[in-house]
């Protein structure tokens, strides 16, 4: 763990069960995250990038503890998140805060937008409402709505300025992290390019660290440090993005890539494209071995029966993978 | 995947552009009489689709990109939507006024469609095998053996593993891909000559998306029709497509074979959609980005409708609006230079802002 580690993950699961008939039977769980280890550096971006059910999203719930983890630990800034007595706790949560993908279903349609955003004042700081106001008129300003705004209803803004409500009430706390869960995939392209330029803007201002998960590929080379890839539950390979992009080591990671179209004709006529057959299996009964051996193009016998133990190949760059060998030291 | 040869397929395995069109599309008008007041989602919209051409129509939502295609068909509901003016010449037929009985040949017969979510298009309560041949005993009726051989035999086309079992499968069975792969199926039944995706892949993860792009490229150069692929995905059009129509409320307003478009767009809106794009090396910059919203369709355009978002609009984008005007292979719909839009030097967006600056005004 660095010095300046603000997040550790460390053998984190997240198992949801699966029952059966009137007395609720457990018959079996989706291994929805399924042993997840990274840290995050303050004032980083880290990228989570992977197909849906690949468990990102409950990575991200996880970490806020808005899910109880199965197994493992989360330690924020030292602290270990599952130690916490209820009420210390919630001392921690305006530290950490969530932006949602749907900014459509995010935001209450009978709050006003004063509302929305000082919701998370008056829950955890002791304000009059004439400071609180004076704040929301702050935040409004720093994600580029205008003050005249908080009267209004969501219904009444379009999803890119809706979403720079949900971001405002993100930080209306000075959080210290924020986990993004998908939150440019609802807007339309020329609007993603604002919310991200929004969003960097501010972690350069607040210093803010962010979990940003998503599965546009491009999107996270922009603006993440560190990208992790995942497959159903599991990380396959996570490295600092330059190193992702530019040497894929896990086969996983070269075919999301390939299989992601590039938007230039001339490219897209000429590369090679890996891909993949078939569909990611269930996580309630992953393949045995490495859980992406069914789909692998270069899977061997090995890859079927004996789950790969994560290995670094440079300094900061890991992979999960039995056919990339740990550089001759 | 080894699937069955197709019967009238032509051997062609790379499609050239036609001298005659499939579909001509001339001034095609719909709008929606809502409690609002009236939407005017397209607005005069004119464009070819030549045999066995790939056209792809991106824009934002609300572009009017899937009501342009609906309303080819007249899928659109009538009340509120209303096909005000226009015509859409098919096999020497206008279909927006041939009669419904007549129409209805056409819908899912020669023309193959395709809905975006294939999770909602698909009947839950009937195999999928059935509403393949559903399909057929419209349009092509045979035996009840020929045509359950015909459907089998199409499933195997798209690549499902398995089909035979498939066939008595209900939608709920089978993954978004596979489901996705039916609904080509069911569209691809009736051998059409046109073939309107709408959005096919959006609701799709990448791997699944490019197994359904390698499918519709080999299907394409196999059975030789015409495709409309309607997407917003800049990537997936540049790896698909032959020629691109840039769509802006609700109006063309470019037109441009796919690598032309992408080396120089020529529409400021085009442009200032391929550059807000990330690229490789695009961190620790600002993405360029096009400030404000997509325009209020509720009134009859009588300027560009891109003026209030243009960095280069000046007096005549806010009071005419540009026809779209072809400059030498493509056709573009802008005042800037003279109609012909923007030279070699591209657009000035400017010091990109995004956050605390941006944002038009309307909510």
């Amino acid at each position: 763990m660095g010095t300046d580690t603000l997040v550790s993950v460390r053998d984190l699961k997240k198992h949801f069960p699966v029952t059966k008939g009137a007395l609720r039977r457990k018959v079996g769980a989706v291994r929805a995250v399924d042993g997840v280890s990274f840290d995050i550096e303050r004032g980083q971006t880290l990228g989570l990038v992977g197909e849906s059910g690949s468990g990102k999203s409950t990575i991200g719930r996880t970490l806020l503890r808005l899910e109880e983890p199965t197994e493992g630990t989360v330690h924020f800034d030292g602290v270990d998140l599952g130690g916490l007595s209820p009420g210390d706790l919630r001392k921690t949560r305006p530290r950490m805060q969530m932006v949602f993908q749907d900014p459509h279903a995010c935001l209450n349609p009978r709050m006003t937008v004063s509302s929305i955003i000082g919701e998370p004042l008056v829950e955890h700081e002791s304000m009059s409402s004439k400071e609180r106001n004076a704040r929301v008129e702050e935040l409004l300003g720093l994600v580029g709505l205008k003050a005249e705004h908080a009267n209004r209803y969501p219904h009444e803004f379009s999803g890119g300025q809706r979403q720079r409500i949900g971001i405002a009430r993100a930080i209306a706390l000075n959080p210290d992290l924020i986990v993004c869960d998908e939150p440019i995939a609802a807007l339309d392209v020329s609007i993603q390019a604002q919310v991200v330029n929004l969003m960097e803007e501010l972690q350069d201002l607040l210093g803010l660290t962010y979990l940003f998960i998503s599965h546009d590929l491009g999107m996270v080379r922009h603006i993440a440090d560190r990208v992790a890839v995942m497959y159903l539950g599991r990380i396959m390979e996570l490295a600092d993005v330059d190193a992702l992009y530019e040497d894929p080591r896990h086969p996983y990671t070269r075919a999301l890539q390939s299989s992601a179209p590039v938007p230039d004709p001339v490219v897209e006529a000429t590369r090679e494209k890996i891909v993949l057959e078939g569909d990611i299996p269930s996580p309630s009964n992953p393949p045995s071995g490495c859980v992406f051996s069914t789909r692998c193009p270069e899977a061997v016998d090995r890859c079927r029966s004996e789950v790969p133990v994560w290995r670094e190949v440079s300094p900061g760059h890991g992979v999960a993978c039995h056919l990339v060998d740990a550089p001759a030291s | 995947m080894t699937p069955p040869t197709m019967t009238e397929a032509p051997p062609s395995d790379a499609p050239t552009a036609g001298a005659t069109p499939a579909l001509s599309v001339r001034n095609l008008t719909t709008r929606f009489h809502t409690q609002d007041g009236t939407v005017h989602a397209v607005n005069g919209v004119s464009f070819d689709l030549s045999d066995g051409e790939v056209l792809g129509v991106v824009g934002e939502s609300g572009s009017g990109k899937s009501v342009t295609m609906m309303s080819l068909l007249r899928l659109i509901p009538s009340p509120p939507g209303d096909i005000a003016a226009g015509e859409a010449v098919f096999g020497g037929e206008d279909l927006l006024a041939m009669d419904l009985d007549d129409l209805r040949a056409v819908r899912g017969g020669k023309v193959g469609f395709i809905f975006q979510d294939p999770m909602t298009s698909l009947n839950p309560v009937v195999t999928v095998g059935r509403q393949i041949v559903e399909s057929l005993e419209v349009h092509d009726p045979g035996s009840k053996k020929a045509m359950w051989a015909r459907a089998l035999e199409l499933l195997q086309l798209v690549g499902i593993p398995a089909a035979e079992d498939r066939l008595r499968c209900y939608p709920h069975e089978l993954s978004g891909g596979m489901r996705q792969r039916v609904m080509i199926a069911i569209a691809l039944a009736c051998n059409p000559q046109v073939l309107v995706a709408d959005e096919p892949t959006t609701a799709l993860d990448v791997t699944i998306q490019a197994q359904i792009l390698e499918l519709v490229k080999e299907l394409r150069s196999k059975l030789g029709m015409a495709v409309i692929w309607i997407t917003h995905d800049l990537g997936v059009v540049a790896g698909l497509v032959d020629r691109v129509l840039v769509m802006y409320g609700g109006q063309i307003v470019e037109d441009a074979p796919v690598a032309e478009l992408y080396a120089q767009p020529r529409h400021p809106y085009a442009h200032g959609l391929l550059a807000s794009l990330p690229s490789a090396n695009s961190r620790g910059t600002r993405l360029v980005n096009i400030l404000g919203q997509p325009p209020d369709l509720r009134s009859e355009p009588d300027s560009c409708s891109f003026a209030p978002r243009c960095p280069h609009a000046f007096d005549r984008c806010h009071s005419e609006n540009p026809v779209l005007t072809d400059v030498g292979g493509r056709s573009v719909a802008c005042w800037l230079d003279d109609g012909r839009g923007l030279g070699a030097e591209g657009a000035d967006w400017g010091e990109p802002v995004g956050g605390a600056s941006a944002e038009g005004e309307d909510a």
